[in-house]
This record gives structure tokens, sequence and C-alpha cells, in this order.
């Protein structure tokens, strides 16, 4: 038999939490791979809200293009709070 | 150009960078984490059969329950590995059917029979506890989705190994014929146990490799050793004799002693020579088939939900 479609899970722990990727399965459709995901990933309460996704819609970028695509961010140190110097009595920022 | 790739690739092994699985991986790490993580689901699998057997026998519910809960974790445990094994390019389909045909392997333990309560018991306590023992440094391979599955299913497991092993102290409470029930369980499954970390170090062909791309963490004889070191307590609170002449205390290495395992057992329940290895593939193969019409079935009503939502777009 033919593979059912591959879905990517997400879960959201507790309220107030992000989804977080867990893993994947295999279901003929939608509702089928919420139901799969509940019994596959949500057995001791793990989650409060399940998302689905087919693998095949999911746009991801090519690995082997990584340095290119994030090595721009590297020197760009004046970005972040320490880059910025203060005196030690200047208090609460 | 590949070996510049793989200089690269064996750099972030030993940076302890985790492999993903669009990176660029040489072809046996690919191969040797199929056949490794396939062989892992196929035994969680295979694993949910001789517990089955005791489902509907259970002395309570309070047993029954809690085996029912365990059976439906190892289901779980082969579809999270099953899952990290399709992120390096094989199907789903092709991995049952390997399994199916006989072509790929499972733990050989699995390939023994429960004949008593008392293995429900030993096979939480000695093979649940020999999974974990194997598990627990797998959390940290190299491979990112094998090891955040194994996170997943280390966390579950020791429900297993405590409530086996709690079954184990009420017998060990219990009248003399249930204490023999529990030596007799303890007899057939202990060096089965030690078999489950596989062959020695020298005999073991796949070790090296493994351990410098960071596959496996510590070599078979290790764990083995650690697992032994472990079990000796346990069974002393059990009040079981664990069945081997030569266990004893070894001051100098700091480790229990024990005695050869014989190894012509393990390689006949490895090339399919166990007491139950037919019956297992059968019985997960008539499953299988008579799962067939509900998978069908659900693929249809799919199908036709799929159309009937393009005729009202
Ligand atoms: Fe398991
Ligand atoms: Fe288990």
């Amino acid at each position: 038999m033919k593979d059912w479609p591959l879905y990517e899970v997400f879960i959201r722990s507790k309220a107030g939490l992000h989804h977080r990727h867990v893993g994947s399965l295999h279901a003929a459709d939608d509702t089928m791979a919420i139901e799969h995901a509940r019994d596959v990933y949500c057995r001791r309460n793990e989650g409060v809200s399940i998302w689905v996704v087919k693998s095949d819609d999911i746009v991801a970028n090519d690995p082997a293009e990584s340095d290119a695509l994030f090595n721009p961010a590297e020197n760009k140190v004046y970005r972040h709070p320490t880059f910025y110097d203060l005196p030690d009595n200047v208090k609460h920022m | 150009m590949d070996n510049l790739k793989e200089k690269a690739f064996q750099d972030k092994i030993d940076q302890d960078t985790r492999i993903e699985p669009k990176d660029w991986m040489p072809e046996n790490y690919r191969k040797a984490l199929i056949r490794q993580i396939s062989q892992h689901a196929h035994s969680e699998i295979v694993g949910m059969l001789p517990e089955g057997n005791w489902v509907t026998r259970a002395p309570n519910l309070r047993r029954k329950v809690a085996l029912l809960a365990k059976v439906q974790d190892e289901a779980g445990h082969g579809l999270y590995l099953y899952a990290a094994a399709e992120t390096l390019g094989v199907s789903r389909d092709d991995l049952i059917d390997q399994l199916h045909t006989g072509k790929a392997k499972y733990s050989s333990i699995f390939n023994y029979p429960t004949i008593s309560w008392a293995d429900m018991g030993t096979i939480g306590w000695l093979v649940d506890g020999a999974a974990i023992m194997n598990q627990v440094p797998l959390c940290r391979c190299s491979y990112g989705p094998y090891a955040r599955a194994m996170v997943r299913v280390c966390k579950e497991e020791s429900f297993h190994q405590r409530q086996g092993y709690e079954i184990l102290l009420t017998l060990s409470r219990g009248t003399e014929a249930q204490k023999q029930m529990l030596q007799d369980s303890v007899n057939r499954w202990w060096w089965p146990s030690l078999m489950m970390f596989g062959p020695s170090d020298s005999d073991s062909p796949h070790s090296a490799q493994s351990m410098a791309w960071k596959i496996k963490r510590f070599s078979n004889d290790e764990l083995r050793q650690r697992f032994v070191d472990a079990c000796v307590d346990q069974a002393r609170i059990l009040g079981v004799t664990l069945p081997d002449p030569d266990l004893k205390w070894n001051e100098e290495r700091g480790h229990y002693d024990f005695g050869e395992i014989d190894w012509d057992e393990f390689w006949q329940v490895v090339k399919g020579h166990g007491p139950c290895n037919k019956d297992r593939i059968e019985t997960r193969v008539k499953a299988y088939e008579d799962g067939a019409w509900v998978r069908e079935a659900a693929t249809a009503y799919a199908e036709k939900q799929a159309k009937r939502k393009e005729k009202v777009a």
C-alpha cells in the first residue's frame, strides 16, 4: 500500500507557550492526523492544542545555503545591548 | 569534494553539533542510521506481542490498565522511531515490508515466550531495564531526530520498569508458589536480557565506526556491565537469585564479575531459530493484514471528502 501523507505535529504544552514541533506521523486526512497526534504525542497530558500540517506544505531554506542566509547577522554586534558602554552608576538600564 | 565534505561532517560531530535531516552526510552514516533506527522501531513493535499475550489475563484491573498503557507506549515508541527513520529517506511501507518478510532484524529478546504472569514483571524489570540502559545515551546521539525521539521514549520507560518491578515485589511477598514463579521467571530471562546489549566489543563489527560518528556513546560491554551492577541489589530486595554461579563482586575492578554468555544461543535466535521467531512474525503479519480493510476504508473516505471539498470550492 502507498503510504498516507506525512504530517508534522506541533503541540502547545500549556496556555501561554508556543506550539512546538514534536514529530511526524502518517494519516489519511487532516481529521485523522489530529486524532493520531493525540494518541501518539499526547498520552500524558502533554498538550492543550495541536497543529498538524502536511510535510509537503512546509517551505524550508536550503541548509547548503545557510551561510549566505545567516552570516549577515553575525557582524552586527551593535544590535545587542552589551555593545553600548555605560558607567556603572547608571541604574535600571 | 566528498573528502572535504566528509571532513567538515566529522568536525561537526566532534564538536557535538547535531546532524539534521537535510544536512549533508556520508552515505554510510545514513545507511548505518537507517539500519539502527529501523531495527529499534521493529523491536518496539514486536515487543508488544509477548506482553499482549497477558493483557486479557492480568490478575486484576490495576495490573490490566498498567499493562495496556505500557503496551500502548511501545506502539508509540515504534511510531516515533519509524518517523525518525523516514527523515533519512526511507518509506514507512518499505520498512514494514522488511520486517514482515524477515529481511529486517529486531531485538532477539522478543523471541522468547511469556509463559507465566511473573514474566510481565520480569520483562518490565530486566528487559525494559536493559532497554533504558541502552537508550539513555542515545538521547545524545549525533542525529537530531533520533536523539529527540529517544528523549520522549526515555521519559516513558521508567514507568515500564517500575510497574514490572512492582509486580515482582508483590510476588516476592506472596505464597511459596508465587515466589517460585518469580524465581523461575528470572532464571529464564536473566541471560537473554544480558544478550540485549549485543555481542562483545571484539565481535561487534559496526561498533567502532558508530562510536566515531557518536551514534553510540558507550560500548556494548560497558553498558552490559552497568546493567549487571545495577541489577544485583534490585535482585536482593526481591529475594531472588540471579542464575549465574560466577556472579561476584570484584573489589579491584569495582564491578561485579559475571559468567560467560552463551553466544551460540544468541546467534541462533538472531538467525531466526529462537523459540518464537516464526510465531512473532506470523502474528505481526496477520494483524497487519486483518487491518487492511480499515486502511482501505480510511483512504476511500479521505478521497471522497477531498472530492466533495473540490466541488464546493
Ligand atoms: Fe519502548
Ligand atoms: Fe518499555
